[in-house]
């Protein structure tokens, strides 16, 4: 395998980081809690100089030389590429989640999703018997080694180089072999014509804002890629009135809140021993979670068996 | 018209019965399954009107009825060319009368087969962005791809060693309208039956046979890999190519035996079917029913031991929950029960059952039917006790005492099918067919109800797979399709080879063979 100058660089770049930063004060940090001046709805991190080194994810150089954009049989014309250099990330704080499920009824509005559907769903889990019960949001996983891209015999869905999984609507035969492959459950079919109003219908097709549900094709979370391009965070995550939803830019190492608190993404998952959900599956997803513990809210009514209906979990 | 001399002989005569009568019985099959197919397409109809919501598909159930269907038909359309080939290749004479029977099976069921996953399209009016946006990554691809090599393959190796028999008909079957004889006349491409064309032919046959067993093996591996090429808990497993090949084969060779009895009993083929292939294919997918259980306990056995966290919630629905009915259906009555009715024919203390009083029909039939109608009528009359509600040995009591009953009712029956083995055959034969298709349901279905993700907060009725009467509208539709195209073939073509029976080795058994008791003497002039 070539190793390209540039990711090269990167090694090193992420290296010597790793190398040089003992983390400052080496205080067991709870959480970091950067708070900014002005209120209001956040804007993503503004800056665009890398806040920090480039992170190397793992075994998977961004940009160029991603082996999952080798899926793709075609190059990311669509819609391009997503912005250069970009690595969309989401953290989602298990400890915060209450399960209002206001990231759900956001996302649901901002993109009329057909009833019966839910892009981004809050589960009930518990891990075992004795362990806590806890919320799940699970949003579409964005997954590097995406398995729904894999096998989709149309390229309708595909792999975009800023991270998202995107869906093309107009493309998709319908055949639901995305959704037998994703092991997130995070994709939901039209199975029939869902009602638009007079006015969705004048929308033109536009894949970047899910708008237009065609009968028989499937949907799901793309990270609203119309949202972000305009600097703006995803419905689901500004709307979250815990703040327990994080999205940014992983190469700019810096992921932001609906409280407007911008942390450093990778001391957010290293201090609070962040993790994938279902790791071992090997899909690398672009959400990481951070663990409920010590949770600020109420479980879920523990009258319900949660999550001893499906398999495991973690 | 004038009457003219038969151009037939007396074996032809018979051979050809098919092509020539055509009875009212004949003209009232067509028209049945002329109705349910019409049936069929106003359900599909009514799919593509409203969307595959008129099933019973949801998010967490994407796959169903349809796809069942879809490895159903492609398992039967395996054995037809592999069975053929290999008995082609090792020589087994007594193929000859059935192989034709068994290639056109392949043929038919394979059509409906390849029609499945396009029913089961969301769009299948873009239909084209399979060939404008391909992806060989995806195994939808794959199958297109092997499906389509297989159709045309499968259908060469009918149609070539079919050409000696479409050349007599042309050259003698004056009886029939205008269009058979030029259809004859085109598909027999000129055939004079010189030394060097049957030269040729037999050079091509050969190449084909072996051509065709890769081809097929691939089909039902890259149909398997379906599911075997997703993570999910029960479809994610090495072993579901063969474990596909050995169910499809088993499947395939008892549509065959079915397909045998039929058209033996239709056009009176006794002296060319006899009881003598139908004990050598009973071998056969005896043999291949053990194949294909070795299979099945391989495939459950090793996650069953190990329980891991994500396969538990299927196994236990499988081996023990809401689908455990099915499931052991299909083990016990497809292929157990199968493979024990097709030795019973040549088990010797088998009539000596008769003897026992508890096992005469009379006595077993009333006993069995009093005891289903209060087992109906008792849930009905007993009032719901909690403490019958507490045990479960007292819930699981019907299924206990329905499965007694069957036991009872085969042991009664054993002595008749021991009398008429191709009774006994056939019988084995629709079983194994009912628990293949219900096998496929419960590959598909079980993994689906336990996902990685439990399923909430699904809608009502989404969180469980009902199949409902649009589905069932279309799979009916399906099975009369296969047996239309089944027969129509068999009404313009023969059915049973007539050059090749002709050709040396093969001798119409006689008729008396001594089946019944020890007739291993009968078959042996025809190996
Ligand atoms: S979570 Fe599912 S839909 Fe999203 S990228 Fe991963 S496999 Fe695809
Ligand atoms: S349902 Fe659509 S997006 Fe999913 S695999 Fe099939 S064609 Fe691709």
């Amino acid at each position: 395998m070539a190793l390209t100058r540039r990711s090269f660089l990167k090694i090193l770049a992420a290296g010597t980081a790793v190398m040089a930063g003992p983390p400052a004060g080496n205080r067991l940090l709870r959480r970091l809690r950067l708070r900014p001046a002005g209120g209001g709805l956040p804007a993503l991190a503004a800056s665009r100089e890398p806040a920090g080194p480039i992170v190397r994810l793992f075994g998977l150089p961004a940009g160029d030389g991603d082996p999952t954009l080798a899926y793709a049989a075609e190059p990311n014309t669509r819609t391009g590429p997503g912005e250069a250099g970009r690595r969309w990330v989401m953290v989602i704080d298990l400890a915060r989640c209450d399960g209002c499920r206001e990231c759900t009824r956001a996302c649901t509005a901002m993109h009329f999703v057909p009833s019966g559907q839910e892009w981004i769903r809050v589960y009930e889990m518990r891990d075992h018997a004795t362990g806590n019960a806890y919320w799940l949001p699970r949003p579409c996983m964005q997954c590097d080694n995406p398995p729904c891209v894999k096998v989709c015999p149309v390229s309708a869905s595909w792999k975009r180089e800023d991270g998202i999984v995107m869906q093309d609507t107009s493309r998709c035969i319908g055949c639901r072999f995305c959704i037998a492959a994703c092991p997130y459950q995070a994709r939901g079919f039209n199975w029939v014509q869902p009602p638009e109003s007079e006015e969705q219908r004048r929308q033109p097709y536009d894949m970047e804002w899910n708008t237009r549900h065609f009968k028989g094709t499937t949907e799901k979370c793309i990270f609203c890629p119309g949202l972000v391009k305009e600097g703006r965070l995803p419905a689901c995550v500004s709307a979250c009135p815990m703040g327990a939803l994080y999205f940014g830019d992983q190469a700019e190492d810096a992921v932001t809140n609906s409280q407007g608190e911008t942390v450093r993404f990778s001391q957010l998952v290293q201090e609070n021993a962040g993790y994938r959900f279902l790791e071992e599956l090997g899909t690398e997803p672009r959400v990481y979670y951070l663990p409920p513990r010590k949770p600020l809210y109420p479980p879920p009514p523990s009258e319900q068996e949660p999550a001893a209906l499906g398999g495991g979990h973690r | 018209m004038p009457r003219r001399p038969d151009p037939f002989s007396p074996r032809e005569r018979v051979l050809l019965a098919s092509l020539t009568t055509a009875g009212p019985g004949f003209s009232a099959l067509v028209g049945a399954l002329l109705a349910v197919i019409a049936w069929g397409i106003i359900a599909y109809t009514v799919q593509l009107r409203y969307g595959l919501g008129v099933t019973g598909l949801r998010d967490n159930f994407m796959w169903g009825v349809y796809i069942t269907n879809f490895v159903f038909f492609i398992g039967v359309s395996h054995v037809g060319a592999l069975m053929s080939a290999i008995l082609r290749i090792t020589g087994a004479e007594w193929r000859r009368p059935i192989t034709r029977m068994a290639e056109a099976i392949t043929f038919a069921s394979l059509l409906m087969g390849a029609l499945m996953p396009f029913v089961d399209m969301g769009r299948p009016d873009r239909i084209l962005n399979l060939l404008l946006h391909g992806r060989l990554q995806s195994p939808v691809l794959w199958d297109i791809l092997s499906i389509g090599t297989y159709l045309t393959g499968s259908t060469l190796f009918l149609y070539v060693p079919m050409i000696p028999d479409i050349a007599l008909l042309r050259d003698r079957f004056a009886a029939g309208p205008a269009w058979r004889r030029r259809l004859y006349t085109v598909l027999a491409v000129g055939w004079k039956g010189t030394e060097a064309q049957r030269h040729h032919l037999e050079r091509i046959m050969g190449v084909m046979a072996v051509l065709i067993i890769p081809i097929a093996v691939s089909v039902h591996t890259v149909v398997s890999w379906i599911f075997g090429m997703t993570l999910r808990a029960g479809w994610n497993s090495t072993i579901f190519g063969p474990y596909f090949v050995s169910g499809a084969l088993f499947s395939g060779a008892a549509a065959v035996v079915t397909a045998m009895a039929a058209f033996r009993w239709a056009y009176h083929l006794e002296d060319y079917i006899t009881e003598v292939h139908f004990r050598r294919m009973g071998y056969l997918v005896i043999a291949l029913g053990m194949i294909y259980a070795y299979f099945t306990f391989a495939e459950y056995l090793t996650p069953a031991y190990k329980m891991a966290a994500s396969e538990r919630g299927y196994l236990n629905a499988v081996f023990s929950g809401q689908f455990a009915r099915l499931f052991w259906f299909t083990q016990v009555g497809g292929v157990l029960l199968p493979v024990l009715l097709l030795t019973v024919p040549r088990v010797g203390w088998v009539p000596r059952l008769t003897r026992v009083p508890v096992l005469r029909p009379v006595p077993t039939l009333a006993t069995i039917a009093t005891s289903l109608l209060v087992l109906l009528l008792l849930p009905a009359v007993l009032p719901r006790t909690a403490a019958f509600g507490g045990f479960a040995l007292i819930r699981q009591l019907p299924a206990w005492i329905i499965a007694a009953l069957g036991a009872w009712l085969f042991l009664t029956l054993l002595p008749l099918f021991h009398q008429r083995p191709i009774a006994a055959a056939v019988v084995a034969s629709l079983l194994v067919n009912v628990g293949a298709w219900l096998k496929r349901f419960v590959i598909i279905v079980p993994t689906l109800q336990y996902p990685f993700l439990p399923i909430q907060r699904a809608p009502a009725g989404w969180a469980i797979y009902r199949p409902t009467w649009v589905e069932w509208s279309i799979t009916a539709g399906a099975l009369a399709g296969f047996v239309l195209v089944y027969l129509l073939f068999s009404k313009v073509f023969p059915i049973v080879s007539i050059w090749e029976t002709r050709e040396e080795g093969h001798r119409p058994a006689p008729a008396s063979s001594a089946v019944g008791t020890h007739g291993e003497a009968a078959d042996a002039p025809v190996l």
